[in-house]
């Protein structure tokens, strides 16, 4: 009993489970839109952990079962693009949830995707983003100038649509990129794991969630504040990614491995050092002209004594 | 603004329909708006002229005296429309495709017609800067502005929350959020020279 529904939870899809031989690896071109079936081995160690952990709960042999049977529709009708956000309120908790606390050994798109990817997280996490780091940054930079004479505020709204620009390329073309690039590897190596673009998508933009409370946070105008807050947050986000697609790019040459995760990491610490640069300035050190005050009067009192 | 009257006397002319009634509709709407109970009447009758009019009032009143405007770095005329109508027809897609059974221009005639109270706080905003700038001159706006966000999300999702199912109240409901936050920001930056 154990091992048909491990066999369903692998192959998602209910027709193959009792005839196919669990050791087999099925192969199966992935398309960007469609619901993927992954491609599977021998089950290991860390799988049947895995498997454990969903067998847990009763909703998820329910949604297994049922995302092997999702009917796709043209892409040219509303219903195609309705499958994208077939996600309920807890489903998306969850999966914020998931992206704030990296378990080690636990794969985000595994445990909390499923065959399930949404476009609605992605979407709305970004537009909340780009809102949260220009009105930061805005509100940052009226508090360091707020004494000067010299400052007048402006509500600074071309931000807007240069925050808009980056975080939407970011979270769009770096999946499209890393999703060639598994895709090109694969034709190279046989991997255990891929993933469809839309849960690389998915990933990125669920990993993406943290630095709103962290740019949100970078109003404090103080540079080791700042600079702590992007540690935690690259560190956070960075794992979530780094657990998420080591599993895919493994099975491949050790460096060519390496160079993946650490480009990902890469491009995600570029994303919010670039974001703290750019749209908050920098505290200035406020107590510079008393500092030179107090020279000039122990001088004085030296002259005058 | 004469009123356009059916004429049966005319023949081969098609008859406009009347100007007050119209305006009548709006005035009617604005007032569901003010006092949001549970009714139709901004569903079923939807149109889109009261938005448009409020959407028109609230980016001339979002606009500068000074001449270059430019250096001023708030949101240009332009700016506000796209920023009222993108993300309004963003929110009504994103309730749709959750499966929402509310339609098109009826979503965008709810979100529209619940900026009135946005639009209201812009104009006590500007005329309390009239007093000149402050600290009190500040809190007063912001608690007029905070005040009237909390206005806006109630009417809305007093009108949007049912035609969700429930286990995706939330996700339809926060865009909404998020929409008249960014306005009621616009609003509360607003600095004239």
């Amino acid at each position: 009993y154990l091992c048909q529904i491990d066999l369903q939870m692998e192959f998602g899809d209910v027709a193959t489970s009792v005839t196919a031989n669990p050791d087999a690896t099925t192969v199966s071109i992935e398309d960007p839109g469609e619901t993927p079936k992954h491609q599977t081995g021998p089950l290991r160690g860390s799988g049947r952990e895995e498997d454990d952990e969903l067998l847990g709960n009763d909703d998820s042999d329910k949604t297994e079962l049922l995302a092997g049977q999702k009917k796709s529709s043209p892409f040219w009708t509303f219903e195609y693009y309705q499958t994208f956000f077939d996600v309920d309120t807890y489903q998306v908790f969850d999966r914020i949830k998931g992206s704030l606390l990296p378990i080690p050994g636990k794969n985000f798109v595994r445990l909390y995707i499923r065959s399930n990817p949404d476009l609605y997280g992605p979407f709305w996490i970004c537009a909340t983003l780009v809102f949260a780091i220009a009105i930061s940054g805005n509100l940052s930079n009226f508090l360091i100038h707020l004494g000067e004479k010299t400052y007048h505020y402006v509500p600074e709204f071309r931000k807007v649509s240069i925050a808009a620009t980056i975080i939407y390329a970011y979270a769009w073309l770096v999946p499209l990129a890393l999703w060639g690039f598994l895709m090109w590897r694969n034709s190279k190596v046989m991997n255990i794991v891929s993933y469809s673009f839309l849960e690389i998508v998915c990933v990125y933009g669920y990993s993406l969630f943290i630095y709103i409370p962290t740019a949100i946070l970078w109003i404090i105008p103080q540079k080791a504040v700042r600079w702590i807050l992007v540690m935690i947050a690259l560190g956070i986000s960075g794992s979530v990614l780094a657990m998420t697609f080591w599993p895919a790019v493994r099975e491949d040459n050790r460096r060519v491995a390496l160079a993946t995760i650490m480009t990902i990491v890469l491009l995600h610490v570029l994303l919010s050092v670039g974001c703290l640069a750019y749209f908050f300035d920098a505290p200035e050190m406020d107590h510079l002209p008393t500092t030179t005050a107090i020279p000039n009067q122990t001088v004085a009192a030296a002259k005058s004594s | 603004m004469a009123e356009a009257e059916e004429s049966p006397g005319d023949p081969g002319t098609a008859s406009p329909r009347p100007l007050m009634r119209d305006l009548k509709a709006v005035g009617k709407k604005f007032m569901h708006v003010l006092y949001p109970r549970k009714s139709n009447t901004l569903l079923r009758d939807w149109d889109l002229w009261g938005p448009l009019i409020l959407c028109v009032t609230l980016a001339l009143m979002l606009q500068r005296d000074s001449a270059d405007s430019e250096k001023d770095g708030g949101p240009q005329f332009a700016e506000v429309f796209v920023i009222v109508w993108f993300g309004a027809v963003t929110i009504t897609l994103n309730s749709k495709l959750l499966g929402g059974n509310i339609s098109f221009f009826q979503s965008l005639c709810v979100l529209g017609y619940c900026i009135l109270p946005l639009t209201v706080a812009m104009l006590i905003c500007r005329l309390v800067l009239l007093a000149g700038p402050g600290p009190v001159n500040f809190m007063v706006r912001l608690f007029v502005v905070i005040v009237m966000f909390a206005w806006s999300i109630v009417a809305s999702t007093a009108f949007l929350a049912d035609s969700q199912p429930p286990n995706r109240r939330a996700l339809a409901v926060y865009p909404v959020f998020l929409f008249y936050f960014v306005i009621s920001w616009m609003i509360l930056t607003f600095t004239p020279q």
